[in-house]
């Protein structure tokens, strides 16, 4: 996060209407977020922006959200995480975290003081 | 040896113990059938009708072991017995041919002394008195028994005599062995006594003379020499041994066969030149073996007649070491194949049953895992519309706050924050069910158990309420985590909770309890419900043990909780009293 600059967040999940209100909140709070619902128009969308964090939808067609994520830091090795899951909160949800990452992980549905707050913790926590 | 088998066996099934280590499969079929039919999609049929395999068993073994054994126990028995017999009549029958000889050469032996008096001596020296004592005392010194001598005249008139009695003069010539000797040439009479009470016989020949006339030698001969030999004749199996004529009267004492001169009291064996055995039952009903030989010449038989009782005695008592061995053989085969196959037996029921209990714990493991999958599925959908929901009624939120525009109606706002609320609550029952839907994944981690009894609790709250039954939690803040299975735990509290909630009345008070002890930690699950009676309380952790079959319980919950808290490393216990409530007490290892 350059400071000074708005925030630039990349929204990813299947359900528009969610990501989309979801972009319009953020809005709202400062937080300049683009959203697709799919994996490829991320990419896509990714090649040509730079954004700080992305939001991805653990569960989504064809790819999931690792998998994105992992395509994503290909492009942009300092970009963050958060992931939106349907399947509740569980510090210990049982999918393979081989690579000993520390995900940040959110539940569906979310509150979005939540959401801001784990933003700015993942942000200014894994500065550099 | 049928009735002592018999004996054995009724004696084991009615001695009072049998009735205190009855196996336990022994009425399993009658109890088990009937809290079976509720068990749904496992129809459990019985595999194995236990009662019927143990008496199979135990008949099949007893006529494979023992069947063989008193077979062949009896055919030795037998043959041994024949081959014991035949050698006492082998006995016998040597006994009896020596003696016959022994007789034989008595009579022999006296009939040719007299034969040789008859031929070496003429007749008239014969019947000079002075001349025939002194023969007397020869033939009497030389072969002894001779008891008087006379000579007889072809009409039959005694012409002289040397003896005891005075018989010179009288007239033999009608009396039937005169008759004998004249036609025969000798004679040997019968046994009689005669002076002095001494048993003599009559020994007779004739000498032709050479005028075409005839003289009879005659003498009676003492025969006590014989009786002596006979009755110092050494035999076992109170053998008696004595000489009959050919009518039965009895020409030797005997020991217990009648007194001399008497009738014999058994019949007169029929006539063979040979030594024989027979085997006779005599008025008493004793099997006697009788060896006899018709001494030739002679009216004379002699019997040797032995008890065959006696002579076994001694067989039958070397007998008992063998026999005393097979009826403890029987014995002890009796008891270890009552006790082997009872042991099997039981391991075979307590298999059926651990199969059976497997079977449904499988089956119910799959229940809930499917119920699992269900609910996370089911709450993963509705979470994602309800995220939209969310959003959306959040976004109405901020366009309140932050454009201002709709701010100045406190109405919609108030809607809005309905909206809200009401998605935290979905949100909160979707979390709920996913995390029950982890159940089926076998993680240890740490345990809150705080936390765990609350979010099983939150199950049932809903019940508790419509019943109005007072939950208290009396869980300690330095109650430490622990190390086990959520999900097993989760489980376990559930059917704790349900179970004190279904045995409690609208206004039942019901207490959960943590209390740490030295490594256990025990949690309490106290109700004041309806009560186990005591007949049951050993029985409800028993597969299929069910008070509600007819309500459609399967008596599987307690066993299966019983079953996890045993998989989790620890215990529990109950303690009820009827009309009360009960506490069940789950003990949890710290370490």
């Amino acid at each position: 996060m350059i400071k000074g600059d708005r925030m630039r967040i990349l929204l990813v999940d299947d359900e528009e209407e969610l990501v989309s209100t979801l972009a319009e909140r953020l809005f709202f709070r400062n937080i300049k977020a683009d959203w697709v619902t799919s994996p490829d128009d991320a990419l896509e969308l990714a090649k040509n922006n730079r954004y700080d964090l992305a939001l991805l939808d653990v569960k989504m067609p064809k790819i999931n959200g690792f998998e994105l994520k992992k395509k994503l830091t290909e492009q942009h090795p300092n970009m963050k995480f958060i992931f939106l899951t349907g399947h509740g909160l569980d510090k210990d949800y049982p999918i393979d975290i081989s690579e000993a990452e520390v995900f940040n992980y959110l539940a569906k549905p979310c509150n979005i003081d939540n959401l801001i707050k784990t933003i700015t913790n993942v942000l200014s926590s894994n500065k550099g | 040896m049928g009735w002592l088998l018999k004996k054995i066996f009724l004696g084991v099934l009615d001695m009072s113990i049998f009735h205190r280590i009855i196996p336990k499969f022994w009425h399993y079929q009658e109890n088990t059938t009937v809290n079976l039919k509720n068990i749904g999609p496992f129809e459990y049929k019985p595999m194995l009708n236990f009662k019927r395999i143990w008496k199979a068993a135990i008949f099949l073994i007893i006529i494979v072991a023992i069947i063989p054994l008193i077979s062949m126990s009896y055919i030795d028995y037998k043959a041994t017995q024949k081959a014991v017999e035949s050698e006492f009549i082998f006995q016998i029958s040597r006994l009896v041919s020596n003696t016959r000889r022994s007789v034989s050469f008595f009579f022999a032996e006296h009939k040719s002394a007299l034969d040789f008096t008859a031929h070496n001596t003429t007749f008239s020296e014969l019947n000079n008195y002075k001349q025939l004592a002194i023969i007397l005392d020869n033939l009497e010194k030389s072969f002894g028994g001779f008891a008087d001598l006379g000579i007889i005249d072809s009409h039959g008139n005694q012409k002289t005599y040397v003896g005891y009695h005075n018989l010179k003069g009288r007239d033999y010539s009608k009396q039937p062995w005169f008759n004998e000797i004249t036609s025969t040439g000798n004679y040997i009479s019968d046994v009689f006594k005669g002076f002095r009470d001494i048993p003599h016989i009559v020994v007779a020949i004739k000498r032709n003379l050479p005028n075409d006339s005839f003289f009879v030698l005659r003498a009676a001969i003492d025969i006590k020499r014989f009786n002596k030999m006979l009755s110092q004749l050494q035999m076992s199996g109170a053998g008696d041994a004595f000489i009959i004529n050919n009518k039965g009267i009895l020409q030797t004492p005997t020991k217990d066969h009648g007194k001399i001169l008497e009738k014999i009291s058994i019949p007169v064996p029929e006539y063979s030149s040979k030594t024989q055995v027979i085997k006779q039952i005599d008025s008493n009903g004793e099997h006697l073996l009788i060896g006899y030989a018709y001494i030739t010449e002679t009216p004379f038989i002699l019997m040797i007649v032995k008890r065959e009782e006696k002579l076994m005695k001694l067989w039958h008592n070397a007998r008992k070491g063998p026999i005393l061995f097979l009826a403890i053989s029987i014995i002890i085969i009796l008891f270890v194949t009552l006790g082997v196959t009872t042991y099997l037996v039981n391991q075979m029921y307590l298999a059926d049953l651990r199969r059976i209990r497997n079977l449904h714990y499988v089956e119910y493991s799959n229940k809930m895992a499917s119920i699992g999958r269900l609910a996370a599925g089911v709450a993963h959908e509705i979470n994602n519309p309800l995220a939209i929901i969310n959003e959306k009624a959040g976004l109405i939120n901020d366009l309140f706050t932050f454009q201002k525009k709709y701010a100045n109606d406190p109405k919609l706002a108030g809607i809005v924050n309905a909206i809200i609320s009401s998605v935290d609550r979905c949100g909160l029952i979707t979390k709920r069910l996913l995390n029950f839907a982890r159940n089926d994944i076998v993680r240890i981690k740490t345990v809150n158990i705080k936390e765990t009894i609350n979010e099983a609790l939150a199950f049932q709250e809903k019940e508790a309420e419509y019943k109005c039954i007072i939950v208290t939690l009396d869980i300690p803040d330095d109650i430490p985590s622990i190390k086990s299975d959520w999900g097993k735990l989760q489980q376990i509290f559930l059917n704790l909770i349900s179970n004190a909630i279904a045995s409690m009345e609208n206004g039942g008070n019901f207490v959960i309890k943590v209390i740490k002890q030295d490594n256990s930690l025990a949690v309490m699950f106290i109700d004041n419900g309806c009560g186990i009676p005591l007949e049951d309380l050993g029985h409800i952790f028993e597969p299929f043990f069910s008070t509600k079959t007819q309500q459609g319980g399967t008596g599987l919950g307690l066993s299966i909780t019983y079953g996890l808290v045993r998989e989790i490393g620890g215990s529990v216990t109950v303690e009820s009293q009827i009309g009360k409530g009960s506490t069940f007490t789950v003990f949890l290892p710290l370490v």
